[in-house]
């Protein structure tokens, strides 16, 4: 038997169901709108399709690059004590709360071609970073490591760290502990990690339009489609806006257990 | 010596200071009470701890300041730590693999050490798959995959219940007989240590308050937490002949006769109780008062106050019959043939 409960503040349940309202009416209204009938046609189309291919590559392989550099980093800030390691996990904490575009401002300082190691990349090896699909991917895999960072340096705190100590009694070098008892051990987390990472480099637009600018093909993501088409094609930017929706809820039934419950 | 340490180790609550030789084949156990510093002494010999000083030779190696990898020492865990993601098989194939052992090979050994355990039906089960008697024997055989000069238990029989315990704790004295290097292993439990090992030393506060043979040391407690694990009542005294006069009691007479400072030990079945003062008068008689009763498994544990504090373990029909309660004053005996004296 529930304990009898007094009567429910109406201040606080108007706003609770207003919020509730700003924040799915939005979503119904764009599902409203979006016209089904030529949804095919349109996501089959050069430009859309274009932009569509270019944003999973892209986001996939910043997700790649985030993993391999951010599961080593995540460990060092778990495992590693050294001096200054609280102010290196707030340095890696900054791509979160930094505006997108200033990061994308920093990345074309730093790796564009008058930039201090563009310059030398330029001149050494002819490579050019901006404005191209890598800079899209660079401009992601920035905004985007932090989401994964966090994740697996959580993982790794709460794993217990007793099978570590278990394994090194059995002879195995670090290196060996890492990656037969603790990557398993925080895979979920890992998983969760480059999910998030994923998402979040899929809808990357400051960074990317500052540092790879918008050329259909080569560097216009979805996103980016989606402001340029609102101009000239606002049923394009619809159909290209679905597609992202339907993308983030799939990531958040993903997540579903770790997350939301 | 194969095995010859002197760990000291500094913890915020007390120091380690601990001296442990032992020949090859042999089971030591560390007995002591919880945070006597078994468990760190244990960590310190795996290299898993810091210590502070002292030194660790292993079969004629220094180990001193060589990282746990590489001094293959067998450790057994106190919830043995078997990889969860990994078979049985693959868990006691991890030690040699770690060693650059070929993944087949590795395997066939694993499978060969599980089958002599009588797991081989076992082997392709994950962790969580198996009882907790086959998970302390599958833990026994990752670590001695290794082929360890040293191995170590910690609280070897504690995660089991009951009745499997009384099963594993002889499966596990055979294989131990069967170890040639030496065994250490921690515990708690004084029938454990009992059963197990062939020497007992004693921790308390980190310090060695006694060390011997097990059935040396159960008649012949030095400490009032060893005399408690025992089951013994235990006083400290001056022996003149075979009388001895106890620190702040009445005087006892004893089987043995000595001079000078004395252990006086005796156990609580010999005390016998009466209402009122019995005839034909007993030697070592004196009057108390019945501090507490309480169950002590087929008997009633009667605990005496002053002159004389101590544990008399009498039938529930005897307390009936007595109708003995809390503050009842009562006689004590206990006979001169039961009580045990030793220098101490």
């Amino acid at each position: 038997m529930r304990a009898p409960q007094g009567r429910v503040p109406w201040a606080l349940t108007i706003p609770a169901v207003a919020g509730l309202a700003f924040l799915v009416l939005p979503l119904a209204g764009l599902l409203i709108r979006t016209p089904w009938s030529s949804i095919g046609p349109r996501l089959a189309g050069t430009q859309v399709g274009d932009a569509l291919r270019l944003s999973l590559i892209s986001a996939t392989l910043a997700t790649g690059l985030c993993l391999v550099l951010g599961v080593p980093l995540a460990w060092m800030l778990a495992r590693l004590s050294f001096p200054g390691r609280r102010l290196v996990r707030a340095l890696v904490t900054v791509p979160l709360v930094l505006p997108p575009v200033v990061g994308g401002v920093a990345l074309l300082l730093v790796l564009g071609r008058k930039g201090l190691v563009g310059q030398w990349l330029d001149s050494a090896f002819g490579i050019t970073l901006p404005f191209t699909t890598s800079g899209v991917v660079l401009a992601e895999a920035f905004v985007a490591m932090p989401f994964l960072v966090i994740s697996v340096e959580g993982a790794l705190r709460a794993a217990d760290q007793r099978y570590e100590e278990a394994a090194a009694t059995l002879g195995a070098s670090r290196l060996t502990v890492f990656r037969r008892v603790t990557l398993p051990q925080v895979a979920p987390g890992v998983m969760a990690g480059a999910i998030l990472c994923w998402a979040r480099a899929l809808g990357e637009f400051g960074a990317t339009i500052t540092f790879a600018g918008n050329f259909p093909g080569r560097t216009q993501t979805m996103p980016l489609a989606v402001y340029l088409a609102l101009e000239n094609d606002p049923d394009a930017a619809i159909v290209l806006s679905v597609v992202l929706l339907v993308v983030s809820i799939a990531v958040l039934a993903l997540l579903r257990d770790r997350w939301v419950s | 010596m194969s095995l010859d340490a002197h760990l000291v180790v500094r913890r915020p609550s007390f120091d380690l200071d601990l001296s442990l030789t032992a020949e090859s084949g042999e089971v030591v156990a560390l007995l002591g009470p919880n945070g006597a510093g078994k468990t760190t002494a244990l960590r310190a010999l795996a290299g898993l701890a810091p210590t502070s000083g002292g030194h660790l030779v292993l079969a004629g190696r220094d180990l001193g300041g060589v990282p746990a990898e590489h001094r293959r020492i067998g450790v057994v865990f106190q919830d043995y730590l078997l990889f969860p993601h990994l078979s049985a098989l693959e868990n006691v194939a991890f030690g040699p693999r770690s060693a650059g052992v070929r993944r087949r090979q590795a395997r066939a050994q694993a499978l060969e050490r599980l089958t002599q355990m009588g797991l081989a039906e076992h082997a392709a089960k994950k962790p969580a798959a198996l009882s907790g008697g086959q998970a302390q024997r599958v833990a026994l055989a990752r670590a001695l995959a290794v082929d360890p000069r040293l191995l170590l238990l910690d609280e070897p029989l504690s995660a089991l219940d009951a009745h499997t315990r009384l099963e594993v704790r002889s499966t596990l004295r055979r294989h131990l007989a069967d170890f040639e290097g030496v065994t250490v292993l921690v515990t708690h439990d004084p029938l454990d240590a009992m059963v197990l090992a062939d020497r007992l030393i004693v921790l308390e506060s980190g310090r060695v308050v006694q060390e011997g043979p097990p059935a040396y040391i159960a008649r012949h407690p030095r400490t009032e937490y060893v005399a408690r694990l025992v089951g013994l009542n235990l006083y400290r005294g001056t022996a003149t002949g075979h009388t001895v006069a106890l620190a702040d009691g009445p005087k006892l007479d004893t089987a043995e006769s000595l001079d000078g400072e004395v252990f006086l030990a005796f156990p609580p079945s010999a005390v016998a109780l009466y209402r009122t003062r019995p005839d034909g008068t007993p030697r070592n008689l004196w009057q108390t008062t019945i501090a507490s009763l309480e169950r002590h498994g087929d008997n009633i544990r009667v605990h005496l106050d002053a002159p004389l504090p101590a544990a008399a373990d009498i039938t529930a029909a005897a307390v009936a019959d007595l109708s003995l309660s809390e503050g009842s004053r009562v006689w004590a005996s206990v006979k001169a043939t039961e009580t045990h004296a030793y220098p101490a």
